[in-house]
């Protein structure tokens, strides 16, 4: 009761600052979206019509909507600020987030070279911030007209609390960018500075130049240090400093020989910038969104979240005025960029990795290790179908009618690789009833997963006729696995190949898990029958390769490697896998579809008999 | 006094105040030849600290046969225009900025008449057999292009114009309708307008358009009406009446300093002709024969019960110059109108009238029946959907109140959505909600008018007629479109922004506009017979941008650059390859040399 009352205080007096303001303001009400696994939901845009039926009026966020309308403007066109805020447990970081955007919003309301209008959005986030502006959102570019009747009626009473508030849901225009504006909760010691987050669902990242506006401004402007997220477990890794430092000699000598080669770096700037760059592929292939802009995203809208965090702690923090005053200076210029722009953002960059807030690496150098890595895919491939269509025909008696079956022969391990992708589908979309069952803890669940897929794999692999070691193999079963690598290579080539489209980063990193795999991927009975150190090594790497391109094992390995914090459950990876079903994550279909049955393949030929 | 802001006293009140004054000239050949100029100037303080200043400038003349003639008063190229593209009605305006249908109202023939769309509309009826009116219209926009320095010519194209039916003054005849959104209004624009004027800005009440006040306001309308008028039953006794109109909304310069967010009861800033334009009406003028000035104030009271007699006392403002007359409008909202004619003030040089406020007021205005607002749904470059979202004021709700108790009570909204033909509209997805549930079309459309759109030929229109009950909360209408892809030099400028719909429009023919004043004995003057007027309510949307596909405008300059890099080496090599002769170069070098032998043995043949 003495939240709500707090909650409908805080909302009031923001409401008030607004209409202050001579803003049209007007509040939203949401219903928290539960977070469910829906099969089919991975490249649709979000759905309103799914609210769950037992929710009361107290579970109902509210969002506080100011809107200054540009004096002279259209009205075609709107920038959006965001300041996520929970009303329930206010944060100093929250309340003085709010205070830059009031006193960028109060400029705003006087000034004369506004051409399109400002919103405003405090969004409530005691149900996280994304789900918050992404309703908003939701309302704003897709509304449902027809209602469904649940018991809001008496909800509303508390929205329309002073009389002055239009009721309805205010609108203005065509979003042009959006803005989220955040206050770190904790000093970071060293200075003020600024964190950039902008990888939205599925990798898609906002328009480069949005980064670029707000990076020049901040450090020219404002002075303050920009930054963008880091992998920090590689910034002391010791190899990479040595390869830095080699590069670095590398560059001088080179440039010794010739003033025109510019492209040796410092060491310590290449590691940072590796970091950089890991983090980002890492954050775009994950294909979670790092922020409520991500829900700008899906309506093809560029939004950036901007995190100002100062150098002491807000608690401790003795001149809130000058850090108001510059941070608000900061977004009234990102604004006033953004207004005076005539055209909306085009023809720059959406495809491209940070490696530091003003370099990037852009789309045409970032395809090509991938493209090195799929080419020899198909090559392999090709090369394994004529081994074993040649060498197959050394049979005394082959007819023509035989011939044309033995050139039919894939046709076999074509059948079993469609049959394992299919168990693949099957696999994930298990979770899909796993969530109905409730009282599950992380590790039950992965448990039941793991054990389901394991038992169904083995059934399956019993009715294709999986060849028994005990029987002596003839030479035709024998040639099996080459024919069978070859399909599976090739299904790998596309499913790698289609990823790359939806999510480059995912493709990439996946790329670098299993292409070696795939590519090293023999029998080891072959190996350990020729018993030289070559096959043996051979073997050992294989062993290796299979272990690690295992998902669950990847992401342990990962955690392990990038996260210092210790302390690795296995129920982590379930967790990592209900986030990305949560976010409608691409990646999860890939890792379902693509990666796994392709690993359980390599793997189905390592113990092949042969 | 404060107490009269705090809750629980609605307090409406609206004011404006005209100056008039009108010049006639004869030229001494009867009656009907006499030609006729007034200007006056409504002012009307706003809810939300605004003043709306309306000039109106209205010219008569007869019509005459021949191109030739000069008028004393009348502009001529107008009078030419209308001669000879047989306009019955035209209206032009150019407006810059929004009118803000819920603080300004939209239920007066203020907002009725003068609120308009961003950039330009211009509607003519013309007095032609049907197959000549669209060549009468495409030369009718360049003419008006060149005497207004704008690019209306654009209507010119097929595209952009169609024909309405239900919306407009339809038993006129043959109408065009077309809109420029995107068309950028200034002073370059003010400046013929102007020239029109029988004294441009020299004198008179346009003397006080100071163009940087003027363009600094919220709201800015120029608007240019013609319309014929018949006196009698010959048809050469037609007379010409030419409207030109201004209206601005402006903000006073606040005096007090400190701006403090709970101040509730905010004082009306307090102004006179001269704060608001930084300029005072001369009197002393040649043309100025009578200058009146009408102001106008309504109160209704509701909880303390005074009543209009003692207004005076109770509104809490006070005007520096004392009405001529003074007018109460009985019917809608009680407002009040005080009239100043100027010729009363001929002794004093400068007249400056000024209003101040005593004590906080608070008011609103009259609302359209329903507040329309209109807004694209959905993203990407491959569908989406317009909606029109209407919902109820007190106006409707005033309705169900009043009448119609006992039977059912509807009443009529005309819709008028006209899209380019870029924008490919289903319109068999048109749905139509009221009160936030799907309604079947035909039980609330009474008739409908569409013309799809030809691609690249004319724009789509959608004109319907609907019945919405009076006690209706809210009514929404839905149509989803496909956006189309358009060929290279087919993309305006500035193509990234996007492109724009125009404004839907919305009008209430059930309900009348005109305000109705208590005395009608008197003698009107053109702009009071204005307000009375019946008229239909008329409100527009706003203007939407639809982002569509782009394509990469530098790519044909690329291709242009290999293309004639590749024919350059072609044709290079070619020519080269079948001039060159290799004996005649040769014996050309040998000559050379021993030209230059000859040259350096005998230097003193060397010509200068």
């Amino acid at each position: 009761m003495f939240h709500s009352v707090i909650c409908s205080e805080s909302r009031k007096l923001i409401a008030q600052y607004m209409l202050g303001l001579d803003a049209e303001v007007t509040y939203h009400n949401f219903y928290p979206q539960l977070n469910q696994f829906h099969p089919l939901h991975f490249f649709t845009s979000p759905d309103s019509s799914i609210i769950s039926k037992n929710i009361s009026c107290a579970s109902i966020g509210m969002n506080t909507v100011g809107i200054i309308r540009a004096p002279r403007g259209d009205g075609k066109e709107a920038i959006v600020l965001v300041t996520p805020y929970n009303p329930k447990k206010v944060v100093l970081g929250e309340a003085l987030s709010l205070g830059v955007a009031y006193s960028v919003f109060s400029l705003l309301s006087r000034v004369t070279w506004l051409a399109k209008d400002i919103i405003w959005l405090v969004a409530d986030s005691q149900y996280g911030e994304y789900s918050s502006v992404s309703a908003w959102l939701r309302e704003y570019q897709a509304p449902q007209f027809h209602r469904v009747v649940v018991n809001s009626e008496t909800c509303n009473e508390s929205s329309t609390i002073e009389g002055k508030l239009y009721s309805g849901f205010r609108r203005a225009g065509t979003i042009a960018a959006a803005l989220v504006v955040k206050v770190a909760e904790d000093g970071n010691h060293f200075d003020d500075s600024l964190n950039i987050y902008a990888e939205a669902s599925n990798g898609q990242m906002p328009n480069l130049d949005l980064i670029n506006i707000v990076n020049y401004l901040a450090v020219h402007k404002q002075h303050l240090r920009i930054k963008v997220s880091k992998m920090w477990s590689l910034l002391g890794s010791k190899w990479l400093n040595t390869l830095g430092v080699v590069l670095e000699c590398i560059g001088q000598y080179a440039r010794r020989l010739n003033p025109q080669w510019k492209f040796g770096i410092p060491a310590n700037e290449y590691v940072e910038g590796t970091a950089t760059l890991a983090s980002s592929m890492y954050y775009q292939g994950l294909g979670v969104p790092t922020g409520p802009h991500g829900a700008f995203r899906d309506y093809q809208v560029d939004a950036i979240t901007v995190e100002i965090s100062p150098k002491v702690s807000p608690t401790k923090m003795n001149r809130h005025i000058d850090f108001i005053f510059r941070g608000g200076r900061l977004i009234e210029g990102v604004v006033r960029s953004i207004n005076n722009l005539l055209e909306k953002f085009h023809q720059s960059f959406f495809l491209y990795l940070l490696t530091s807030p003003s370099k990037f690496v852009s789309v045409g150098v970032y395809m090509i290790p991938f493209a090195l890595l799929g080419a020899p895919l198909p090559i392999v491939a090709a090369s394994l179908y004529m081994f074993s269509s040649k060498t197959t025909p050394q049979a005394p008696v082959a007819s023509e009618v035989d011939f044309s079956l033995e050139s039919w022969k894939w046709i076999n391990s074509a059948k079993k690789v469609f049959v394992i992708h299919l168990w693949g589908v099957a696999v994930s979309l298990l979770p899909y009833f796993l969530c109905r069952i409730p009282g599950l803890t992380p590790t039950n669940n992965l448990t039941v997963w793991g054990s389901f897929a394991v038992l169904s794999l083995v059934i399956l692999f019993s009715m294709l006729g999986y060849p028994t070691s005990v029987a002596v193999p003839s030479e035709a079963e024998k040639r099996e696995w080459a024919n069978l690598k070859s399909v599976t290579l090739s299904a790998t080539f596309i499913g790698l190949s289609l990823m790359s489209v939806i999510n480059f980063a995912t493709a990439e990193i996946g790329a670098l898990l299993i292409v070696p795999f795939c590519l090293m991927a023999r029998p080891l009975m072959l190996d350990i029958q020729a018993r030289s150190m070559r096959t043996l090594l051979l073997a050992t790497c294989n062993l290796a390769l299979g272990f690690i391109a295992f998902p669950p094992c990847a992401f342990l390995l990962l955690k392990s490697a990038f996260d210092s914090s210790g302390g690795y459950n296995i129920s982590d990876y379930w967790n990592w896998m209900e986030s990305l079903w949560a976010w409608n994550s691409a990646t999860y279909l890939y890792i379902g579809i693509v990666h796994l049955p392709c690993w359980a393949l390599c793997i189905h030929i390592l113990f092949h008999p042969s | 006094m404060a107490l009269l802001s705090r809750k629980g006293t609605l307090f409406m009140l609206f004011l404006f105040s005209i100056f008039l004054l009108s010049a006639s000239a004869s030229n001494g050949s009867g009656e009907e030849e006499e030609e006729e100029f007034w200007e006056e100037l409504l002012l009307k303080p706003l809810p939300d600290r605004k003043v709306l200043s309306h000039f109106h400038f209205q010219n008569e003349a007869p019509l005459s046969d021949s191109f030739a003639r000069h008028h004393h008063l009348f502009p001529k190229s107008i009078a030419q225009l209308v001669k000879k593209f047989h306009i019955k009605a035209m209206e032009l305006s150019f407006t810059q900025g929004r009118w803000n249908y819920e603080r300004w109202g939209g239920f007066d023939p203020i907002s009725s008449h003068n609120a308009k769309p961003p950039g330009v509309e211009l509607w003519a009826v013309f007095d032609v057999p049907p197959h000549q009116v669209d060549a009468s219209w495409k030369d009718l926009t360049h003419a008006l292009s060149g005497l207004f320095c704008a690019s209306i010519n654009f209507l010119e194209s097929s595209t952009t114009y169609s024909a309405p039916k239900w919306t407009f003054q339809s038993a006129l005849g043959s109408l065009r309708y077309g809109t420029l959104p995107r068309e950028a209004v200034c002073t370059e624009n003010l400046t013929p307008w102007l020239k029109l004027l029988p004294c441009r800005d020299k004198a008179g009440l346009s003397a006080l358009m100071d163009r940087p006040s003027i363009y600094k306001s919220f709201y800015h309308s120029q608007r240019l009406h013609l319309t014929q008028a018949k006196t009698g039953a010959d048809p050469k006794n037609s007379r010409v009446v030419l409207e030109q109109t201004l209206t601005v909304v402006l903000q006073p310069n606040i005096l007090t300093g400190g701006t403090n967010y709970v101040s509730e009861a905010k004082m009306q800033p307090s102004w006179s002709l001269s704060s608001i334009f930084g300029r005072k009406i001369n009197v002393e003028r040649g043309l100025v024969t009578q200058l009146e000035n009408l102001q106008s104030s309504t109160a209704t009271f509701a909880a303390n019960g005074t009543n209009l007699d003692d207004f005076g006392r109770n509104v809490g403002f006070e005007l520096s110059v004392n009405p001529d007359r003074v007018l109460k409008e009985v019917e809608k909202s009680s407002s009040i109108l005080y009239e100043y004619p100027i010729k009363v003030h001929k002794d004093s040089e400068q007249f400056d009238l000024g209003i101040t406020w005593k004590h906080p007021v608070i008011w609103s205005t009259p609302h359209a029946p329903l507040y329309a607002s209109r807004f694209l749904m959905g993203s990407g470059n491959e569908r989406g959907a317009i909606a029109i979202c209407m919902k109820s004021t007190e106006s409707t709700q005033g309705l169900v109140a009043a009448n119609y108790v006992d039977q059912r009570c509807n009443f009529q909204v005309n819709v008028l959505q006209i899209v380019p033909w870029y924008i490919k509209v289903y319109y068999h997805t048109l749905q139509l909600f009221v009160d936030e549930k799907p309604q079947v079309l035909t039980d609330f459309v009474e008739r409908m008018r569409v013309s799809p759109s030809e691609d690249k030929v004319s724009p789509g229109l959608m004109e319907l007629v609907l019945k919405l009950p009076c006690e209706v909360k809210s009514a929404v209408l839905n149509i989803e479109f496909d956006k189309g892809f358009l060929h290279i030099d087919e993309y305006p400028p500035d193509a990234n922004q996007g492109f724009d719909i125009p404004s839907a429009i919305i009008s209430f023919p059930d309900f009348n506009a005109g305000l109705q004043f208590s005395d009608n004995s008197i003698s009107k003057t053109p702009m009071l017979s204005k307000l009375q007027e019946r008229s239909p309510v008329i409100s527009y949307t706003e203007v939407l941008l639809v982002p569509l596909t782009t394509p990469d405008f530098s790519m044909p300059y690329n291709v242009i650059t290999i293309t004639c890099t590749v024919f350059a080496l072609y044709f290079g090599s070619l020519l080269n390859a079948l001039r060159r002769r290799v004996g005649e170069e040769e014996r050309c070098l040998n000559d050379k040399g021993n030209t230059q032998l000859f040259q350096f043995l005998h230097p003193k043949t060397q010509v200068t």
